[in-house]
C-alpha cells in the first residue's frame, strides 16, 4: 500500500507544479488578466455548487443549502467574513438538528 | 496597510484555514478505518494535501479497490490542481526557484482566497494564509482524526461542510460586480451542476472553466468589457 500511496502523492505534486511551468511568453499576452478574472468567477462558482449539491456523482439537496442561503443574507448585510463562514455552518447545523438531511 | 495579520486576505485565509481543517479529523478517522496505518494516512495529508483526491484514495481503498482504482480516482480530482497552478503562475509570478513551493500549497481555498483579492500583495497573503494555515490545520486535524478513530463522528453534524460552501460564496460574492460576471458565473454554476452526474467528481470544476473561457471569448468579441 506506501507505493500506491506514495504515488498518488507524486502524481497529484506532478499536477500542481505543471501549471507553474506555462512559458512567460503565454503569461504576457494582454488578454491574460481579463481571462484570468473571468476564470476566477467561473472557478469560485463552480467550488460553491460542488460544495453545496455534490456528493459524489449524485446531486443532492440538503442542509448546506441552507448554509449557502444564510451565507447569502450574511453577505447582503454585509456582516465580515468570520461571520459569513459562521453562518454557514450554524444555519446548516440547525437543518441537521431539526432532522433535514 | 495595518499590520499584515489583518488585512482581508489574511482574516479570510484564517477564517477558511479553521473551518477546513477540521475536516482533516474525518480524513483522519476515515483513512484508518478504511485499512490504512495511522503514518499512511498522515503521509497523505503531509504529502499529496488536496483534500478531495485524499478523500477518493482512502474511500476507494474503504469500498475494497485496489491501490491502482486508488490512485487512478485521486489523481483524475488532482487535474483542477493544475489549472489553479496556471491561474495562480498568471497571478502571483513565483520566482523560478520557488514555483515548487507553490506547487505544494496549490488548493481549492489557496486559489480562491488570492483570487478573491484585487491588490498584488493580499493576492499573495491569500494564497499563503489559506494554504500554509490549511497545511497546519489540516495535518493536525489527520492526526488527531487517525489517533481517535470515530469518536469525534461526523463534521457534518457540525456543520462544517455548510462552513466550505460559505466559505466559497464569500470569495465569489465580491466578484459578482456588473452584467458580465454574473453571467459568466451563472453559466458556469449551471455546467456544474449539469456535469456533476456525467463526469467523475473533480472534473465538472475543471468543465466550468473551459466554460468560463468560452464566455469570456465570447464577451470578448462582442466589444463587452469584462
Amino acid at each position: 500500500m506506501w507505493g500506491w500511496v506514495l504515488a498518488s502523492c507524486l502524481a497529484a505534486y506532478a499536477l500542481k507544479v505543471s501549471g507553474y511551468l506555462l512559458p512567460k511568453s503565454v503569461l504576457d499576452r494582454p488578454f491574460v488578466p481579463s481571462l484570468a478574472a473571468a476564470l476566477t468567477v467561473g472557478l469560485l462558482s463552480s467550488l460553491v455548487v460542488t460544495n453545496t449539491v455534490a456528493s459524489g456523482q449524485a446531486l443532492v439537496l440538503d442542509s448546506r443549502l441552507l448554509g449557502v442561503g444564510a451565507a447569502a443574507a450574511a453577505l447582503k448585510f454585509e456582516l465580515p467574513y468570520i461571520v459569513v463562514v459562521l453562518v454557514g455552518a450554524l444555519a446548516t447545523a440547525a437543518g441537521r438538528w431539526a432532522g433535514l438531511p | 496597510m495595518p499590520h499584515p495579520r489583518l488585512t482581508p486576505a489574511v482574516r479570510s485565509g484564517v477564517s477558511i484555514a479553521i473551518a477546513v481543517g477540521l475536516y482533516g479529523a474525518a480524513f483522519g478517522a476515515l483513512g484508518v478505518e478504511a485499512g490504512l496505518t495511522v503514518a499512511q494516512t498522515c503521509a497523505l495529508s503531509l504529502l499529496m494535501f488536496t483534500g478531495g483526491s485524499q478523500f477518493a484514495f482512502v474511500g476507494v481503498i474503504g469500498g475494497g479497490g485496489t491501490g491502482l482504482s486508488a490512485f487512478a480516482a485521486a489523481t483524475l480530482l488532482g487535474l483542477r490542481n493544475g489549472v489553479y497552478a496556471m491561474q495562480l503562475e498568471a497571478m502571483l509570478r513565483p520566482a523560478a526557484g520557488r514555483k515548487a513551493l507553490h506547487a505544494q500549497f496549490t488548493i481549492d481555498e489557496s486559489m480562491a482566497n488570492a483570487s478573491a483579492q484585487t491588490d498584488p500583495d493580499e493576492q499573495r497573503r491569500g494564497f499563503w494564509t489559506a494554504g500554509l494555515g490549511i497545511y497546519l490545520t489540516w495535518n493536525l486535524f489527520t492526526l488527531i482524526g487517525a489517533l481517535a478513530g470515530n469518536a469525534m463522528g461526523d463534521p457534518a453534524r457540525w456543520g462544517l461542510d455548510g462552513a466550505a460552501c460559505a466559505a466559497f460564496l464569500g470569495l465569489l460574492w465580491p466578484r459578482l460586480k456588473g452584467r458580465d460576471p454574473i453571467a459568466i458565473a451563472v453559466v458556469c454554476a449551471v455546467a456544474t451542476v449539469l456535469f456533476i452526474p456525467l463526469a467523475p467528481p473533480g472534473l465538472p470544476i475543471i468543465i466550468a472553466a473551459v466554460v468560463a473561457a468560452g464566455a469570456w471569448a465570447v464577451l470578448q468579441r462582442r466589444g463587452v468589457p469584462t
